[in-house]
């Protein structure tokens, strides 16, 4: 099959493009950088119709993984990325006679700040999203499911908090902090959240392209399905990694204010840089995220096949080899 | 006729199907005609129509869960009445409508709805009224009838339900009902637990302003409290006729109900005394909405209603009656019960003692079926006025101090009892619960007391009446004969109706079970065997205890207990034996002495540790070691001595040996979701719900028709709500109730085999494995109190993170994927018998912690 995978600078683009071409696929990528993949790429932005035309031309699928993933930073630039990328990336799917899209999406789309227990993918809904991410990925998943059609299966993917040896958002992000010994834990850290090791996303995303027809227009949250409280995660990728583990603790009320406050300096000093907290964060930190795995699993004929023993193994060894990483 | 689709200009009506609603033009009593509003499935009625018969001040509203939940073949039909719901509103000239226009109103519209039969009534508040009205104008088409919280009788003179009484004086009515929104929102507040806004909202759609409120106060002026009122005659009337109907009929009650009390029931009971009877324990007026599984309850009864019926086990055994020991033993001398520091009573002041009791109960009006509360402490005097009731033919009703003063008034008063026999503190309690039915006093009260708590007689001057009285008959080995009460550790308690038959059942199995014979002498410190020894026929003795806490039974009592009757056997729970242990070491020598006389042990009311029975082996060295399995509906089903429980060795569960003769054992396998749905098998390895079939299961559940249904739906077999395994040596080991099987997306966890594991640990004292988040996809969470915990800030239900060090040794002996380990400063136990983990309540806190702040 020839498919092309937009953003494969990031970790999942690039283990999704590498899964595909372990098994034979035809795999190009588009990024603004180059990759370093050994396929044919495309480079510039997702949002230019050029440059998706030429990326989408003579495909059979794409997996859309192209898109600004941060906690700042003007509505503007998420909408642009995510928003006008996404329609991009549909336009060109129908201009190019490309039968099938798989969207890649967030859970964050469909929260609203209630824990979430077991639950299945709810629609995605801007208006009650969080943040400028979660609120331009639940309009991008919207644009994607309506473009769905006989000529056109689409499926919008949600990867649930995907980590991995070199992950540059989430694992590394936790290790610094911890390593500088600012990585607290909010609340009495029990929360259960679920997680998604790279390989088993990438693997996730494999599947989607193959059922894609069969099925199609729906929304599927993927995850390892192995709910743990958040407190021990930060301490098994702090372990992983050979730092100390979280040892301050932080009242969860204390938490919400203080990243309320951060947000305000962001806001009133226009910084650019990744703040400690911000609200959206310290919500993620204190409230259950698991998910009902049972649709998707049978929608994709797919299970994770790393554990999280595995996965935290395999990033330990990475730790080991790479001391530069850190 | 014509039908229309309506209701689609009301706002959002959770729970109804739009295409249900329609209008409908049709004449009225009169023959005006007139515009309906009805809920209707639109089913092909192939088995038969139900037509469901809204009260005031609600509407066919009521009626969407059954609508939902019509069983195939089965049109449902829900009206609303004319100036009711979304029906026509009368002219305001028009007089308000009597219930025989409304009852006429119903077959005017049943026929132009095409309405044909057979049909079942369904009926609610005032509706119930208009529903049998109905019924009694169309037996050539009635099925059957079912009422919720009504009334069919308003005896002259009597006030009627105060609240409604209060409703009908004018000024308050205008005011109540049609001026203010009070009485329609007053209505939907009463339910429990609270209803949601938007169903509460829904049910007052109809009534949003004065004008669309006047039939509400028509249809309270309607009720006839005084003998004149216009619709007095049609009342009486269909409050005879009620009598006369001879189809299946099922009652559905709140019994929390401040409008229609007891005495409401109670008089639908004697007028349909065929009629099944579940009552919603904690549900109030609105039994409908407070217990939506009404719906599939009577869903279920009108699928029965053409099922072949099931013939009952039969016992083996030529049945011998409850007495014969006594009759046997008339001149025996000898010790039947004794009381430690108290009575003596021979087998033959017994007898005598059982048959003047009796004959005096029968002459004072104790009826055969009459029910009879014992609220008396266990004594001789208890044991006579157990047999008594049994030889007059009556039942006798047994609940416990142990479920609480609520809990037992509860029970008590859904077992609507006839007499209460009580000491002092007894009858103090049944006024305290006010209790029907005539107060019979155990001993001596003064004149004072006797007419302070409404003593009709005592015992004494019962027996001293029965020396000149006529024997009543025996009853037959087929009439109830007790009502007993589960724990209630898993919701109210629920009474189990046993017959003659099978308590003697029982008695046999004990006898078998563990070779009595006439010479064995019993200590029973487990209440309800403490009444058995004269029915085993032989000697027995009742330990200085509260037997409702059997944790404060010490060796010295048990022994002295022992020594009162000499005793060989003795049955004690394990909260009683754990006790015993400790306190082994104040024994006198002579103490000892009497509990080394002891030859079998036999402990019950939950599973015994071999801990605990190899450390009674140092206290009773003579005595044989068992612990039967069983509940309060069958007892024992299996039996395992200490020395089984060593061969059989660890497995996922607790090991409680093979069924006894003559008792089949079967497990129903557990479905992916964790239900249990097959049919019973008894292949090996399999896990599913525990089901019992014998001679001495339980006769039924009393007043919880749907709970008798579920839990003898196949045939013979009675499903115990424990789950287990038997294993290729045909031995049972139980894994848990099946209330808490953890349903994972890998498929269903049993919790007992997973807490043996992980209790092993040196670091942990005790575990309780529970699920989280919905079912199907639950995580497992490992709750455990670590060994040697140090004193802990903060409240004792709070649940922290365990250790990496402990969870990781927690998660390598549970054998299965552990989403979280928790720790606890303690794990609530079940207060009846205080053994048990409270699990459901573990995993209410464990759902707490694990789903984190819920800040917005």
């Amino acid at each position: 099959m020839k498919v092309l995978v937009t953003g494969a600078s990031g970790m999942l683009g690039r283990a999704t493009a590498l899964a595909l071409l372990e098994r034979g696929d035809e795999v190009c990528v588009l990024q603004r950088r180059p990759a370093g993949l050994p396929c044919r790429e495309v480079l510039g932005d997702v949002a230019d119709p050029d440059v998706v035309g030429r990326g989408l031309a003579g495909q059979d699928a794409v997996v859309h993984l192209a898109a600004k993933v941060d906690v700042v930073g003007r509505w503007a630039d998420y909408a642009h990325a995510n928003v006008e990328g996404t329609r991009e990336v549909v336009a060109g799917c129908r201009a190019q006679g490309v039968p099938r899209m798989v969207h890649v999406s967030s859970p964050s789309v469909a929260h609203a700040g209630r824990p979430l227990v077991g639950a299945a993918a709810d629609r995605a809904d801007p208006r009650h999203a969080r943040g400028h991410y979660a609120r331009s990925k639940a309009v991008a998943e919207r644009v994607a499911l309506r473009a769905d059609s006989e000529s056109l299966a689409v499926f919008a993917v949600r990867p649930h908090l995907v980590w991995g040896p070199g992950d540059t958002q989430l694992v590394a992000r936790i290790v610094a902090r911890a390593d500088a010994g600012r990585l607290p834990v909010l609340g009495a850290g029990t929360a259960l959240i679920d997680t998604t090791y790279v390989d088993n996303a990438g693997a996730a995303l494999v599947a989607a392209v193959d059922a894609c027809g069969t099925a199609h227009g729906e929304a599927l949250v993927v995850s390892n399905g192995e709910p743990r409280p958040v407190r021990e995660v930060l301490t098994r990728l702090c372990r992983a990694a050979g730092v100390p583990g979280p040892r301050r603790r932080v009242p969860a009320w204390a938490g919400h204010v203080a990243g309320a406050a951060v947000e305000a300096v962001w806001a009133a000093t226009g910084r650019r840089d990744t703040p400690p907290l911000t609200r959206f964060l310290a919500e993620q930190l204190t409230t259950a995220h698991w998910f009902d795995q049972r649709r998707t699993r049978e929608v994709l004929g797919w299970r994770p096949h790393v554990d999280l023993e595995e996965g935290f193994t395999r990033l330990s060894e990475w730790y080991a080899c790479s001391p530069a990483s850190r | 006729m014509t039908g229309r689709p309506s209701a689609s200009q009301e706002p959002h009506l959770p729970g109804v199907d739009p295409a249900w609603s329609r209008t409908v033009t049709a004449p009225d009593a009169e023959g005006r005609v007139r515009s309906w509003h009805v809920l209707d499935n639109g089913a092909e009625p192939a088995a038969g129509t139900l037509l469901c018969v809204h009260g005031n001040p609600t509407w066919s509203y009521l009626w969407r869960g059954l609508l939902a939940a019509a069983p195939p073949g089965w049109r449902v039909v829900a009206p609303d009445h004319l100036g009711m719901g979304l029906s026509e509103r009368p002219g305001r000239h028009e007089p308000p409508r009597t219930l025989a226009q409304r009852v006429d109103d119903l077959g005017a519209l049943t026929s132009a709805l095409g309405v044909r039969g057979p049909v079942v009534t369904v009926g609610h508040d005032w509706g119930g009224a208009i529903s049998l009205g109905w019924a009694l104008a169309h037996r050539d088409q009635l099925r059957g009838v079912v009422l919720g919280n009504t009334a069919v009788h308003q005896p002259a003179g009597d006030r009627g339900p105060v609240l409604i009484r209060l409703a009908h004086l004018p000024l308050v009515r205008q005011t109540a009902c049609v001026w203010t929104p009070l009485f329609v929102r007053a209505t939907s507040a009463l339910s429990r637990p609270a209803l949601s806004p938007d169903v509460r909202r829904a049910l007052a759609a109809p009534y949003r302003s004065a004008g669309r409120r006047r039939g509400v106060g028509d249809f309270v002026a309607d009720i006839p409290f005084a003998g004149e009122h216009p619709s007095r005659a049609a009342v009486e009337a269909v409050a005879e006729g009620t009598r006369t109907l001879d189809v299946p009929a099922l009652l559905l009650w709140g019994p929390r109900d401040p409008v229609f009390g007891e005495r409401y029931l109670a008089d639908l009971r004697q007028r349909l005394p065929h009629a099944a009877l579940h009552r919603y324990e904690g549900a109030s007026h609105l039994v409908t909405e407070d217990a939506p599984q009404y719906a599939d309850a009577v869903a279920r009864w009108v699928r029965d209603l053409d099922a072949a019926p099931v013939p009952p086990r039969v016992p083996d055994q030529e049945p011998r009656s409850l007495w014969s020991a006594l009759e046997e033993r008339t001149d025996d001398l000898s010790p039947a019960v004794v009381e430690v520091g108290g009575a003596r009573v021979s087998w033959a002041a017994l007898d005598r003692r059982v048959r003047r009791l009796a004959a005096g109960m029968a002459a004072a009006g104790v009826r055969p079926g009459h029910r009879v509360a014992l609220l008396v402490e266990p004594s001789a005097d208890l044991t006579a006025a157990v047999y008594a009731t049994w030889r007059a033919g009556a039942v006798v009703v047994v609940a416990d101090k142990g479920l609480g003063f609520a809990g037992m008034r509860r029970a008590l008063r859904s077992a609507a009892v006839d007499h209460v026999i009580g000491g002092r503190p007894g009858l103090l309690a049944a006024r305290l619960m006010r209790l029907p039915g005539t107060r019979i006093s155990a001993g001596h009260l003064p004149g004072p007391a006797r007419r302070a708590l409404g003593v009709r007689h005592s015992l004494d001057d019962l027996a001293a009446t029965g020396r000149h009285a006529p024997m009543p008959a025996e009853p037959a080995a087929d009439r109830d004969c007790a009502v007993v009460f589960t724990s209630g550790a898993t919701g109210p308690a629920k009474g189990v109706v046993y017959r003659h038959a099978q308590v003697d059942a029982q008695l046999e199995l004990l006898r078998s079970t563990y070779g009595v014979r006439p010479d064995d002498r019993l200590v029973a410190a487990f209440a309800p065997f403490a009444l058995l020894g004269p029915a085993l026929g032989i000697g027995s003795s009742v330990p200085d205890i509260d037997v409702t806490a059997p944790g404060t039974l010490t060796a010295a009592a048990l022994a002295d207990a022992a020594a009162a009757v000499d005793a060989t056997l003795v049955f004690a729970s394990p909260a009683a034996l754990r006790n015993v242990v400790a306190t082994a070491a104040g024994l006198s020598g002579p103490q000892a002495g009497a509990l080394r006389r002891v030859r079998l042990l036999m402990s019950a009311g939950a599973p015994v540790p071999a801990a605990l029975l190899e450390s009674l082996q140092e206290v009773l060295p003579e005595a044989e070691a068992h612990t039967p399995y069983g509940m309060t509906e069958a007892l024992p089903v299996t039996d395992v001595s200490l020395e089984e429980i060593r061969k059989a060795g660890d497995g996922d569960g607790v090991c409680v040996g093979r069924p006894l003769t003559g008792v089949e054992v079967a497990v129903s396998p557990l479905s992916a979701d964790g239900t249990a749905g097959g049919e019973p098998v008894t292949e090996a390895g399999r896990t599913g719900e525990i089901c019992v079939g014998a001679g001495h299961v339980k006769d039924r559940y009393d007043a919880l028709w749907a709970t008798e249904r579920a839990s003898s739906r196949d045939p013979g077999w009675h499903r115990t709500g424990d789950v287990g395994h038997l294993d290729a040596d045909g031995r049972l080991w139980v894994e848990g109730r099946l209330a808490h099987v953890v349903s994972t997306p890998r498929g269903p966890v049993t919790p007992v085999g997973i807490e043996q594991r992980v209790e092993r640990l040196d670091t942990v004292a005790s575990a309780a494995a529970v699920g989280v988040g919905p079912r199907g996809t639950q995580a497992l969470a490992v709750v455990v109190v670590p060994a040697a915990a140090g004193p802990r800030r903060g409240p004792s239900s709070r649940l922290r993170l365990a250790e990496p060090g402990l969870a990781d040794a927690v998660r390598a002996a549970a054998g299965t994927d552990v989403a979280a380990v928790l720790t606890a400063a303690a794990l609530p136990l079940d207060i009846r018998h205080a053994s048990k983990v409270d699990r459901r309540k573990v995993a209410e806190r464990a759902a707490r912690a694990l789903a984190g702040s819920r800040r917005r």
